[in-house]
């Protein structure tokens, strides 16, 4: 194998998996060691900086990083990782002023005016990184607050109101101009109005609707789950029937059957056509269903909807097993046996959502695909009209908050080289820090033990008071000293491990101490053959292998980052210093803060 | 701060036949210098234990004083141990032997312990030929006390500040041969992959079993000039074959010329297998054992692999005719048969 080249800061990049794993980049092991240090405020604003709703994603993000986080494969059995989404609140939770932080306007003027249609994620975002560069922002949406489907579809016991405002606010006191209660009808008239660019942040906003028997009939108890929850957010709907079948086994299947319980549901159930397993919700979000005593009943598929003289009596479900076929696709096979009938007064249908672009005119040189999405840039989010931009769910469906962030940051960057008149496709590099840690013998500026402490749980409020307050808040977070031991549960992935090649001996001494066998001296060979080679096989193919150059005995030093634990006892044992511990910080640039040309 | 090691090991670490991984034969966390060839050494033994798959409650690590005597605390935790006084090690070990002759003795000293102030013990436990492995951890000089020659240092070596040894150096493993020991081995502690194989072929070996290890000091002797550096060794490192043990019989699967390997089958049906074969030596006949440290002396070479074997030796236990139950299993009863018995050997020598 080539030696690794540590120069290219992906390399390093790619060793912090939580950081690799988010959308956004943020730094996650550095937020951390600020929340074990107390630094909440410091650590808020590393967040803010990087994925800009900290309380918000603090207590409803997807957390991609949770599951690539390296605790969760060292020990190969009950090893759980970091519990990342949770540290981020206690950082919201506990932060003094970060106003002061934050860019403050009033902002010279740079002259170029910005539409902004919807005002969720992707809108703010694009706002916040622009809005300091003198950007006049127009923000549109239809609803009478900002925030998006993070207000109207994340019901408040998990995300209060106040902890969305704050962060909304943070970004609206910018100098944004919001044109709420708007629907924006048509981009054609939009685009008329000498913006110098429009950003599309509109979602997905179209719940997917179920046409089996008896749907007509039973309209007037047969809700759509995004809109349903969208009206009891702005506090439209303040009932539901008793017994109540929610359709779906995604996250917003989820919040639908909570929020039913919060409503007068006494008997909800999930009724979700594939296994229970292959759900699409977060297993802690079916945890938490199952906590408030939400059955879920899965491998039944919907077959018609039961009305007895104009009233919703249930529904018919007919039982299947799934079965795979060699390619792994999965087919669902009915069992057989009559159809299961189940009472319902109200049912709710969360079972997808899709985009839609009514409002877009197919004449304004946007290119739409087969499936009637717009044609967007995978790097620069622009469409094929250059001054028009997607991003969030309405660039290629729905995803998440997070994801919608970070496409917020990049379709900023592309507006900002737009309006300068740059090229779109050279991107600004990413901010970039390696910095040795040794400050003795047996000492670092990290806490490099590595502690076995097993993942703590959130406390929750009482079942009793959660049910009956839709608004009550039903995780408590962590307190300042869980907090702190949780985040010493962090390996602190971003301290690498430097090696310099003409400084080894080959004494062995870091072979010897690794404790998970992460490094051995072997001769060259290709990847494949030298993943095998070494002193413990190099199984995990998404794991890369650092590689020195040749070494004076014509062999070269193999770490397989798989199971590292970061804990530096490589470099304590290392008598020449070749190995050391430094703290890569990666950051990715931001519109705000990246461009060198703005002064 | 970190003295302590992480408890974590990698989650797919295989298991030996007696269901340990290899970390059950760890110890403490070496409080040795940074990159000390004694640890080298000590992770070969923890290798070569798991491998043999030693029960660890049937082996006794012993050593004397010196950095090398104090390695024992970080290997085999779970093994019996004594720490004894500077240069007593074997006098310890043969009086542990003689009691339990059940457990497998492995006794680690230093050029100090093992060539000064033990050289007396030294050369009577080769004598015995008590059953035990006896690895002296050689780095040529006095690391505890700040790196002075040792009587192992080579003459014309440079140490740390510059002086050059005027004394001729003790060459152990000649020694050792030359006092009948029958199992004599030389390696490198920067070389496991020799030095594991030669560890394991020790612990099997029915008699006195020694290995001389190089083990670079690498805070006082690790300096330029040196012989007994880490560029010095690699530099002027010659093996008289490649060496590999194998416990059972084993088809071998590799092909060699015609006179670059031999088998040397033990006591128990395990093989030393030995492959490119420098010329001229025979691991079975001590003359050519020691012509060849001698030749490669001549030509500036350490020579290392195993040097001479006796596969059919005998140990002290045997020579001594004693009981083949430990004599710290035997009971009052058999140990004192009572007048009658005794009136009867007495009637014997009449």
């Amino acid at each position: 194998m080539k030696a690794t080249d540590i120069k290219d800061p992906e390399y390093f990049h790619k060793v912090v998996d939580c950081q690799h794993a988010c959308p956004a980049h943020t730094p996650v092991p550095e937020y951390i060691r600020l929340i074990a240090e107390e630094k909440y405020t410091e650590a808020y604003m590393i967040n803010w900086d990087s994925n800009v709703f900290p309380g918000v994603l603090g207590r409803t993000c997807d957390r991609p990083c949770e599951p690539a986080c390296r605790r969760g494969r060292i020990d190969g059995k009950d090893e759980e990782p970091v519990a990342i989404c949770r540290l981020k609140r206690v950082a919201a939770d506990n932060k003094g002023d970060v106003k002061s932080l934050m860019p403050i306007g009033p902002f010279k003027p740079n002259g170029k005016k910005i539409a902004l249609i919807g005002a969720g994620p992707a809108s703010l975002t694009v706002a916040r990184d622009l809005a300091p560069l003198g950007y006049e922002i127009h923000l549109y949406d239809e609803q009478k607050l900002g925030g998006g489907f993070m207000r109207s579809q994340i019901p408040s016991f998990r995300l209060p109101e106040t902890v969305l405002n704050e962060e909304v606010n943070y970004i609206l006191d910018l100098g944004i101009h919001t044109h709420f209660n708007h629907y924006v009808k048509s981009l054609k008239e939009t685009l008329s109005k000498d913006y110098d660019a429009v950003f599309v942040g509109s979602g997905a906003p179209k719940g997917r609707d179920l046409d089996i028997p008896g749907r007509k009939d039973g309209a007037a108890n047969i809700h759509i789950g995004i809109n349903w929850l969208a009206n009891v957010a702005f506090e439209h709907t303040a009932k539901v029937g008793k017994k109540v079948i929610v359709l779906g086994g995604g996250n917003t299947a989820m919040d639908c059957c909570r929020t039913a319980r919060r409503l007068g549901g006494d008997e909800v159930k999930v009724v979700v056509r594939s296994p229970f397993a292959e759900m699409k919700a977060s297993p802690w979000e079916k945890e938490d269903a199952a906590h408030e005593d939400i059955p879920i009943i899965d491998n039944h598929v919907p077959k018609s909807f039961v009305v007895e003289n104009g009233v919703l009596k249930g529904m018919t479900f007919e039982k299947v097993t799934a079965e795979y076929d060699k390619d792994g696709k999965r087919k669902l096979v009915p069992v057989g046996g009559p159809d299961v009938f189940i009472e319902a007064d109200d049912v709710l249908i969360a079972v997808g959502q899709e985009n839609s672009f009514p409002w877009i005119e197919r004449d304004l040189g946007i290119e739409f695909d087969k499936w009637d999405m717009p044609k967007v840039d995978e790097v620069t989010f622009a469409s094929t009209n250059s001054k028009v931009f997607f991003g969030g769910d309405s660039a290629w469906g729905p995803k998440n908050v997070i994801t919608a962030v970070a496409h917020g940051h990049q379709a900023a960057i592309s507006i900002d080289l737009m309006c300068r008149g740059e090229v779109l496709t050279v991107r600004p590099s990413p901010y970039v820090n390696l910095v040795s840690q040794k400050m003795g013998i047996h000492e670092w500026a990290y806490d490099s033990q590595v502690v076995t402490d097993k993942r703590y749980v959130v406390p929750q409020a009482e079942k009793k008071l959660t049910l009956s307050d839709r608004k009550k808040e039903v995780e408590l977070g962590f307190n300042g000293l869980t907090g702190f031991k949780e985040a010493e549960r962090c390996l602190n992935c971003d301290i690498q491990t430097v090696f310099t090649t003409d400084k080894c001996i080959e004494c062995d001494a870091c072979v010897d101490i690794c404790p998970t066998a992460c490094i051995s001296f072997t001769e060259n060979a290709d990847e494949s053959d030298l993943r095998s080679m070494l002193k413990m096989p190099a199984k995990n193919l998404t794991q890369d292998l650092y590689v020195s150059d040749i070494l004076p005995t014509k062999r070269v030093m193999v770490k397989d980052e798989n199971v590292c634990l970061h804990c530096g006892l490589c470099a304590e044992r290392c008598p020449t210093s070749a190995w050391d511990m430094q703290k890569f910080f990666y950051n990715v640039t931001k519109a705000h803060t990246g461009c060198a040309s703005h002064k | 701060m970190t003295y302590v090691r992480p408890k974590f090991r990698h989650p797919e670490l295989p298991k030996n036949k007696l269901g340990y991984t290899v970390d059950y034969y760890e110890g403490a966390l070496s409080t040795l210098c940074a990159g000390c060839g004694h640890d080298s050494i000590s992770a070969g033994i923890i290798q070569a234990a798991y491998e043999m798959n030693i029960e660890p409650h049937k082996l006794a690590k012993l050593s004397g004083i010196g950095c090398s005597s104090k390695t024992p605390a970080y290997f085999l935790s779970n093994s019996h141990g004594f720490n004894s006084v500077h240069g007593r090690m074997p006098s310890v070990a043969t009086g542990a032997n003689l009691a339990n002759r059940d457990l497998t003795y492995f006794g680690v000293s230093g050029d100090g312990d093992t060539a000064s102030i033990g050289m007396g013990q030294f050369v009577h436990v080769i004598r015995r030929a008590l059953n035990m492995t006896y690895i002296v951890m050689n780095n040529g000089c006095y690391g505890l006390t700040k790196g002075q020659d040792s009587a192992t240092a080579d003459q014309g070596s440079k140490n740390k500040s510059g002086n050059v040894n005027l004394f001729e150096s003790i060459d152990l493993a000649s020694l050792a041969i030359e006092l009948g020991a029958t199992f004599v081995a030389q390696s490198f502690s920067g070389d496991k992959t020799q030095l594991v194989p030669l560890i394991k072929a020790a612990m099997n070996h029915p008699g006195f079993a020694f290995i001389n290890v190089i083990s670079p000091c690498v805070t006082f002797n690790n300096n330029m000039g040196s012989t007994k550096s880490y560029d010095y060794v690699r530099e002027h490192v010659g093996a008289t074959a490649t060496v590999d043990f194998v416990p059972e019989m084993q088809e071998i699967i590799v092909e060699y010329g015609k006179g670059t390997h031999k088998n040397v089958t033990m006591h128990d049906g395990s093989v030393i297998q030995l492959h490119k074969l420098s010329e001229d030596w025979n691991p079975l006949d001590r003359q050519s054992a020691m012509n060849a440290v001698i030749n490669s002396k001549a030509k500036n070479e350490i020579l290392t692999g195993l040097l001479y074997v006796n596969p059919d030796a005998h140990d002290l236990h045997h020579m001594i005719k004693t009981s083949d139950k430990p004599l710290n299993t035997l009971t009052k009863e058999q140990l004192c048969p009572g007048s009658e018995m005794l009136s009867e050997i007495n009637a014997d020598l009449r």
